[in-house]
Parts: structure tokens; sequence; C-alpha cells
């Protein structure tokens, strides 16, 4: 078969515009289709990081809206295989004008003393790490919120509270950098607690919990929900990889129109190789004709019009593919970006689902001309007069 | 003279199968950029007809949906007696305290489960949306653990049917009805007694919202502003039709990256046509130097190569239309402003799928131009001699 290669190479570049516009083609569609490919496998089937592989967040079973007793703290750091448990609560809040969305990022009050233990990804200089510590109304943003703000070290942020009423005014004391999105604030709950009312404190929003072993993830997240199975409040606690993608429904059923875009993409590839194939065996029925005079089998030709379909749509895969992945840059930088786990620009299962679909598309849309091209009879081909 | 249009639609013809790929590639296209814009036309179809213009929704300043929003029995006595608000029959103004909450249900499309907006409400806050009514069962009854559900959320959880019962605070609640609110945001939505739920929730004092009704849209302006105005009151007043509105921004993301998909495919399938095209002119060189022997000059035989991919184009507009139409009425959820679901049904109007048409067509005339051209350009005599 190898033998061929050179004759298959020569066929597809004999009618270069078409080669080339087919393989533009296929390279646009397929930059879409990386994209899809390499969303899914995100969401749906990448293993978190290492560090977050070991977060577990644990919530009020009936929703984010309910609260939990701070007294759970208890019994969860007992439970085998919990390192550490930090109170995680969502702020929620106004900055400025709330119509801009980049003025719409996450607010969490949390132990401050623990969050560089939680979340050990962080880095900033142990100075700003101090004084974050130390200061009551600090408050900590990710790189990528204070270049959206341009926002500084020492400055300051006004929030209007509604989940917590009141007006709360936050000094920047550091800047950290993640391998995430980090359109985030931190401050610390005391500073929270110090303007509610007697009767709300002890209210926990969610517990971010640290353990010892991402292998024990699933155990101790059953153990912890049978816990309070028949407590007042009962929890749900999941990895925070599954609890960032359960957000994902909010931007609607992604699962189904990740799937049914990838399906139109494909099936138009599909038709465009299925095209260019059936348009060049029919030019060279005659040619097909000579070929078996000279003696090639039909398998033979079988594989030279696969071969060539198969080709073709490989390098339009491998462009589409590079393309794709400075597209998931730019998706990684978007609004979408802060769902998505960190990624490598290379994953080799993302590589390879995209020339493997790209080989398969060729070699299936081939199929039909190149099966006609190796039955027709010698005596019929020569005669064609097309 | 032009050459007659039925020349290419024959030609079309006579090449079927190039013909109906490269349609249906063009068609997948169209039909994912409508599917995309039926999409986002259905949400926010469902949320214009969630809001009632003569209805002021009433927060706590600086919140921006009910959700968040802390509001206080003290506050809704001080707000309630306003000048500008309308009186019911019972000569009580219609003023409406309410408690918002989400709740969190497995639902056919999501098993891990996706939230729900549970509305506390008293019978004004009934009286205050006319135009949700029930559809089966009965409605709550006051003091009692029990909820009414919104018809879509009845259509797509299996959990929330009439006599079963949702854990919810510290009750266990049973569903006793369902309710139709026409294509409003309601039919995503469970009700209860707002006195039931508030006890339940220990939230006695301090609760969401509260929407009011001004006598005419007049009023509700005015109303509106007197609201924010006042500094005593610390609270943020919206036109319920508004608040709805804004929320159609939560399918911006969708929205954005369909377009750029289908822009994406587009580009892909002006190539294709384009494939198609040139294979075309290659075929028909003799024919094209018959046509100029006969007299048909060089705009004649650009302008049908040119029609002739857009009627290609079109009939692959055709096809997408048809793809999409099954979808017409297809019900899915987005989220909005309160961290739940609105549930809305896929809608296609005439407008949209002529711009599915024109989409189509403008992929034919950026994938057509260029045969047409080359086609224009061949010289007579080696026309006639090409095989």
């Amino acid at each position: 078969m190898l033998r061929y290669l050179p004759l298959i190479l020569k066929n597809c570049w004999r009618n270069r515009r078409r080669t080339i516009l087919t393989v533009a083609s296929i390279g646009v569609s397929m930059c879409l289709l990386g994209v899809m490919i390499a969303m899914f496998h995100a969401f749906y089937l990448s293993d978190p990081a290492p560090a977050q592989a070991l977060r577990l967040v644990v919530r009020n079973h009936i929703s984010l809206a309910q609260w939990l007793p701070l007294s759970y703290r208890n019994t969860i750091e007992h439970v085998p295989g919990v390192r550490m448990t930090m109170i995680y609560n969502y702020f929620g809040g106004s900055y400025k004008d709330t119509r801009d969305p980049k003025n719409q990022f996450a607010r969490f009050a949390v132990e401050p003393e623990k969050l560089f233990t939680i979340f050990g990804e962080y880095r900033m200089p142990d100075d700003q790490k101090q004084a974050f510590l130390k200061e009551r109304a600090a408050c900590l943003i990710g790189r990528d919120l204070a270049n959206s703000l341009k926002l500084n070290v020492g400055d300051r942020i006004h929030i209007i509270g509604d989940i917590y009423p009141g007006d709360f005014d936050f000094t920047v004391r550091g800047v950290f950098d993640s391998p995430q999105a980090s359109d985030v604030l931190y401050f610390n709950k005391e500073y929270l607690e110090e303007s509610m009312p007697e009767g709300r404190r002890g209210r926990v929003g969610m517990f971010y919990i640290l353990i010892d072993d991402p292998a024990h993830s699933a155990r101790v997240a059953q153990t912890i929900d049978e816990q309070f199975h028949n407590a007042t409040q009962q929890t749900k606690t999941e990895t925070e990889q599954a609890f960032v993608v359960s957000f994902l429904s909010l931007l609607g059923n992604v699962k189904m129109l990740l799937l049914g875009i990838s399906g139109a993409v494909v099936f138009t590839i599909l038709l465009v190789s299925a095209n260019t194939m059936a348009m060049s065996v029919r030019e060279r029925v005659r040619e097909v004709g000579v070929l078996k005079t000279l003696g090639f089998t039909p398998e033979a030709v079988l594989g030279l019009v696969l071969g060539e379909a198969v080709a073709i749509s490989l390098v339009g895969g491998a462009i589409g593919y590079l393309i794709s992945t400075f597209l998931m840059r730019g998706v990684a930088k978007s609004p979408f970006g802060g769902f998505l786990p960190p990624m490598a620009d290379f994953n080799p299962a993302v590589a390879l689902t995209c020339v493997a679909a790209a080989a398969a598309i060729g070699f299936l849309s081939s199929l039909v001309p190149a099966l006609n091209a190796s039955r027709i009879p010698i005596v019929e081909a020569l005669r064609s007069t097309d | 003279m032009s050459i007659p249009l039925a020349y290419n639609l024959r030609n079309l013809v006579v090449r079927k199968t190039t013909t109906i790929m490269t349609a249906l590639g063009i068609g997948l296209t169209v039909a994912v950029l409508l599917a995309i814009l039926m999409m986002v036309n259905g949400l926010r179809s469902t949320l214009a007809s969630s809001g009632d213009p003569l209805n002021v929704l009433v927060v706590r300043h600086g919140s921006d949906s009910e959700l968040v929003s802390n509001f206080t029995r003290t506050q809704f006595q001080d707000l309630k007696f306003k000048a500008g608000i309308a009186a019911g029959p019972d000569g009580q103004p219609l003023a409406s305290l309410e408690l918002v909450s989400i709740l969190n249900l497995a639902s056919v499309d999501n098993p891990q489960g996706s939230n729900l907006t549970v509305r506390g409400l008293l019978p004004v806050g009934q009286r205050l949306r006319p135009s949700v009514h029930l559809l089966s069962g009965r409605w709550f009854e006051a003091g009692k653990p029990e909820m009414v559900v919104g018809k879509s959320i009845a259509a797509r959880y299996p959990d929330a049917q009439i006599g079963k019962k949702i854990a919810f605070g510290r009750s266990q609640w049973l569903i006793v009805g369902v309710m139709d609110a026409g294509t409003g945001a309601q039919n995503s939505e469970i009700w209860a007694d707002l006195n039931q739920l508030s006890s339940d929730m220990n939230r006695l004092e301090v609760l969401s919202s509260a929407l009011v009704r001004a006598p005419d849209a007049v009023a509700a302006k005015a109303l509106v502003n007197d609201i924010e105005n006042d500094q005593k009151l610390e609270l943020h007043a919206i036109g319920e039709r508004e608040y709805y509105d804004q929320q159609t921004d939560s399918a911006k993301p969708v929205e954005y990256a369909g377009i750029f998909v289908a822009i994406v495919m587009a580009i892909g399938s002006s190539f294709a046509a384009m494939n198609t095209m040139y294979a075309a002119v290659a075929r028909r060189s003799r024919e094209i130097g018959t046509l100029r022997v006969l007299g048909f000059s060089k705009g004649s035989i650009l302008l049908s190569f040119f029609l002739e991919s857009v009627l290609l184009s079109a009939l692959g507009g055709v096809v997408g239309c048809l793809l999409v139409l099954p979808f017409n009425g297809y019900t899915s959820g987005i989220g909005n402003s309160s961290f739940s679901e609105t549930a809305f049904a896929f809608r296609a109007t005439p407008a949209m799928l002529a711009m599915g048409l024109g989409f189509a067509i403008v992929m034919g005339c950026l994938g057509g131009f260029f045969p047409a051209q080359s086609a224009a350009r061949k010289q007579i005599l080696t026309a006639l001699r090409e095989s």
C-alpha cells in the first residue's frame, strides 16, 4: 500500500484548486469541531488538575440559596481523609454599574489563613499574603480581575451587599496568579460577620474541603452526605470540578448544544469531502480503466481513491486542529473560561480525536466513489466519454 | 440577451448528486444559525410575555435579582401605603410581599439537578398575575405545606407531579396543582403560601421582594421614580416587564457562540459551493464556447453561472429551514438572574426563515462569483476545443 503513496499524493495535487478549496473547507469546519471536542473533553471527560482533585464542595442539598449550620464543620472534619475545612460564602452584591459584564465578578467570604492551603496553586508575593492576613477589610483579587478592572494593590473597592445587606469597603492587599480564569475576589468572613445581626451568624453557604488523596474523593463525599442524611439540613458533597460544571446548566443545555453543533459540522465535512471525491473519480473513469489494464487490482484502485480522500481530509484536519488551539486560548479568556479546568495548549487526547475524526470522515466520504471505481469493468471505463 | 434560468435549473437536476450534497452542506449551516436564532427568540418571547407593564417589582437597594434581595416586613409596610399604588376591590393596596428561593430538582435534561424558582406569595400576588391560571389540581391552601408547579416544570421534572412530595426547608411539600402562565416565565416557577414558606425557611421578617401595581402606565413610571428617589426606603424599583427584558442577557453567550459557529461554517460551505461551481464550469467548457458562438455575451455567461450558484444555495437555504422546523416548539431551559432555570420553547418566525434563506444566498454569491468569472473569461476557441 505504501508504495502507492507517491501516486496518491500526485493525484491529490492534480487539480490544485479543488484540493486547496476542499482542504480549506474541511480545515475551517475541523477547527470548529476541534473547539467542540476540546470543550467537551474539558467539561465532561478531563481529569481535574492535581490541586483541584483534592478539593470537595459541601453545600445544602436543596439549593445554593439555603445555608448550612457552622456546627457541621466538626462532623465533617472527623470524616477520615478530610485535611481541612474552609467556610466559603458566596457574597453577591453589586459593584459600580452592574450592567457592565466586567463588573459582575464573583466575590466570596473565606477564612484567609486557610485560603492558601486549600488553593495551593495560587501564587503571590509573600508580603501581600501577610498584608491580607493582617487586615480585616483587606481583599485579594485574581490577576484576570485586576487586569480587567485596572486595579492595583492599595486600591479600594466599594460593594453594596444584597444577600448580606450593607455597604462594604475593601482594600486590595494582594493580586494572585492562578492557572485558571481568576475573575474573583476573596475577603475575610470575619469582616462580613461584623455586619450581620446576631441571628444570622453561624450560617455557612458552602464548605470547601481539602482531602488527603484524590482517590478518596468519592468515599469522603459519600460519608459526609450520609452523616447528615437524617439531619434537618441535608448536604450535597461533590468535587470542585463537578460543582463548577453544574453551573453550566445556567448557560442552557450545553451538552446538547455541543453535540448538536458537532454533529452538524461532522456531517457538513462528510458532504464536502464526499462531493470532492465523487467529482474527482467521475473525471477519472477512463484513467481507472487504464490503471486496470496495466494490472492494478480492484483493491489497489479502491486503496488509491480511499487514500486520496484520507490524505486530503487529514491535511484539512491538521490545519483545523492548529486553528482550534488558537481559538481555545480565546475561549479560555472569555466568560466561558471560568467553567473550564486549566488546559494545556496541547492535549494528546483531543489532538488524537481530531485527527482520528478527520481520517474517519475521509474514509467514509470516499467509500461510495471508491467502490464504484474499483468495480467498474475495464471496457466500460475505457469507453467513458466523461 | 440573457441565458434562460431553465438552463441552470436543468443543469442542477442533471448533476443531482453533487447538487444535493452541496445544498445539504449549506442547509446544515443554515440550520445551525436558525436553531440558535429560534432559541434566542423563544427565550425573548417567553420573557416578554412574563411581565405586566403596570406592575413594578421592588427589591432592596443594591440587589439586581429577587433571589439575593433582602426585604423586611417593615420596609413593606412603608412601601404599601405609598401614593400611586392602585387599590384592589377590597380597598387594600395591590401590593404583594414575596419570598423567592431556589430548589434543586433532577430534570429530564439534567439528572444532576437544575435550580428552580420557588415563590411564596399571598392571594394578592396571584391577583397581580392574572395571566397565570390553574391547569389541573387545585391551588395551595394557606397554612399548609402545599405547592403548585408551573406547567413547564410538570412536563420536564419527573418528581414534580401532582400527589408527589418535595423536600424543601424543614417540610415535605405536597404538590397539589399545575399552573399555566401562557408562554410566561411563571411556567418555570413553583408557588406556595408566603407565610408557610417563610416560617418553614425561618425567614419570617426578611423576605425577598414586593410586586406592586400602578393604575396606569404613566403612574407606573412615576412610582418607579418615586421609590428610587426615596432615600429612607432603601429600595430599588423596576418595571416588571423591564426586569424580565434584562434577563434575555443570559442567552447572550450562547447566542454569540452560535452566530460565530454559523459564520465559520458558512465560510467552509462557501468553499464547498465554489468547488462545485468550478467543477460545473470545467465540465461545461464546450457548452460555454457554444453559447458564446450563439451570441451570448461574456456578461450573460457570468450572470448565468452566478445565478446557478445562487439557485443552488437557495435550495440549501430551503433545506436548512426544513431541517430546523421540527424543532419549533422544542422546550429547553436557560439560567436567569436568580440562578434558576427559565424554560422556553424554540420559536421560528417567517422573518427568521427569510433570514436563513438570505444567509444561504450570501454563501452562494461568495462561492459562485469566482467560478462564474472564470467561465466568462474563457476564450471561445479554447473552450470549444476542450474535452
